[in-house]
Order: structure tokens, then sequence, then C-alpha cells
């Protein structure tokens, strides 16, 4: 690991990302930005993995990516999916007008 | 090797602020989309080219898509015309073509300096070896992954039908959608 990166600031750069992506979740009250900053935090998570992958030199953290990706892009579609149910619903991008349950 | 890293780590998370505090949808898609780029040049850099691909071409590329088909599937009305022509003011699009202009930077940088192989003696864990682990000791990863997305376009399917408004649920939904 000559001029290479130290491992530490990889983890870094992913848990600054993880925690710009909670700060987006705990801040904003637009679904959509909601699910924006829940892509983050993934981001994020996958990054740490391949930062660990990249430590000792082994596919497992890349691998570990990959599933990341297919969980992300399946949680994306049924995620907007729900968005689109909401917003006709609701008319309305407000989390908080969905506060309530009906059976 | 390693400025590379911090430039674009810098890009990130400067990118990724910019998300969380647009107030248009579209201008956090931006810095959101700039953001995955740099983050997977930071893959790049690490010595991981084939998933730096992956990052680009399915989240930077069809994630992102999906994100801007909704976007816009909720923004038709006839105020649309006008919301275009304010999204195209210089002052929108400045800042993730100023960043985007650094990744190129970087890229063309990479590039020149030998295709990051052997330049700073990162060991590069590349598609080859991504490919027979993932299909020798992760092949029920695999497996669980093709069951995952199945239950997802199924479900996408089901809520998407739904959504197009045939009567019955749909509007027994609305109806409880005043209440609150």
């Amino acid at each position: 690991m000559m001029a290479a990166v130290p491992a530490n600031y990889g983890l870094l750069l992913a848990a600054a990302l993880f925690i710009l992506g909670l700060a987006g979740v705990l801040v904003r009250r637009n679904v959509i930005f909601i699910l924006l900053s829940i892509e983050i935090m993934v981001n994020a998570s996958g990054l740490a993995f391949v930062v660990g992958g990249s430590r000792w030199r082994q596919p497992d953290g890349q691998l570990m990516f990959i599933f990341i990706l297919a969980m992300a892009a399946v949680e994306v579609s049924l995620g907007l999916a729900l968005v689109l149910q909401l917003y006709h619903h609701l008319k309305s991008l407000d989390i908080d007008r969905a506060s309530s349950m009906r059976g | 090797m390693g400025v590379t890293f911090y430039i674009s780590a810098a890009v990130a998370v400067a990118a990724t602020f910019a998300v969380i505090t647009r107030y248009n949808a579209v201008h956090a898609l931006l810095y959101l989309i700039v953001s995955l780029l740099a983050v997977s040049l930071v893959f790049f850099t690490l010595g991981a080219p084939f998933v730096a691909a992956l990052e680009a071409i399915i989240y930077a590329g069809a994630i992102m898509v999906l994100f801007i088909f909704v976007i816009m599937i909720l923004n038709l009305g006839p105020q649309a015309a006008r919301l275009e022509r304010a999204w195209l003011k210089p002052g929108m699009w400045l800042g993730p073509s100023a960043l985007a202009l650094i990744l190129a930077g970087e890229l063309a940088y990479i590039i020149v300096s030998g295709g990051g192989r052997g330049s700073a003696g990162e060991a590069v864990v590349g598609a080859r070896q991504v490919g027979i682990a993932l299909f020798g000791p992760y092949l029920i990863g695999v497996e669980l992954a093709s069951m995952l997305l199945l239950a997802g376009l199924v479900g996408a399917y089901h809520l998407g039908r739904r959504c197009e408004g045939n009567g019955g649920p749909a509007g027994s939904g609305r109806s409880g959608g005043q209440a609150p």
C-alpha cells in the first residue's frame, strides 16, 4: 500500500455520506427526498464494503456491493411505486399527511 | 492515486450535502448523480474497477432514471413549462456542472497517468476475480438476489396497476386519504 489511501479515510468517507443521508431522512418531509436520502445511506454502506474488500484485497467486498445494488434497485422500484400510490391518494408528497392508518 | 481519492471524496461529500439541502427534487437529483459518479471514482481509486462501472451504470444510470420518471410524472400540469424554464436558469446547473468537471479532470488525469493500473501500486481486484467468486462460493447469493428481483417485479407491477385507478381499491383508498 504505497501511495494508496489508508482504509481509515475510506471508512471516514462512508461514515460522512451515511450521516448526511441520515440527516436527510430526519430533516426532510418530502417522500422523494427521503427516498433519495435512503439511497445515499445504502450507497455509503456499500462503499464501506468495498473499502473493506480493497483493504484485504479480496473480491468479497465487491460481491456484497453487487448484492446491495440489487437490493437498492428493488427497494427503489417498490418505493417509487408506493410514492405514486401515496400521491394518488393524498395529492401531496408530505410524509406527515400519511401518518394515520386505515384498517 | 491518493490525491484523486481525496478530491473525489470531497466532491462526493459536497454533492451529497447539496442533495439534502435542495428545495427542488430535480436539482437534488442532479447533485445525487454527481455524488454517485464521485463515489464511482472513489471505487476506481480503491482498486475496484468492476464495481465502479456498476455504480456508474446501474446507480447513476438506471436507478436515477427511475427517480426522474417519477418526478416528471408527478410534475405534470399546466405549470410544468414554467417550472422547466425556472430549472434551466444558469444558477441551477452551474453547481453540478462544476463538480462534474472536477470529476472529469480527475478521470482524464487517471487515464493519462497510466490507466490506474500499477501507477500507485494499488492492488486491483478486477472483474475476473469478482466473477469467479460470484458464481463460486456466492452462488446461493445470486439465486437469492434473483428471487428478490422477482419479488420486486411482482410488487411493483401490483402497486403500479392499482395506481392506474381502476375503480375499486384506489377509490376506497382515496376516501380514506381525505380523512386526516
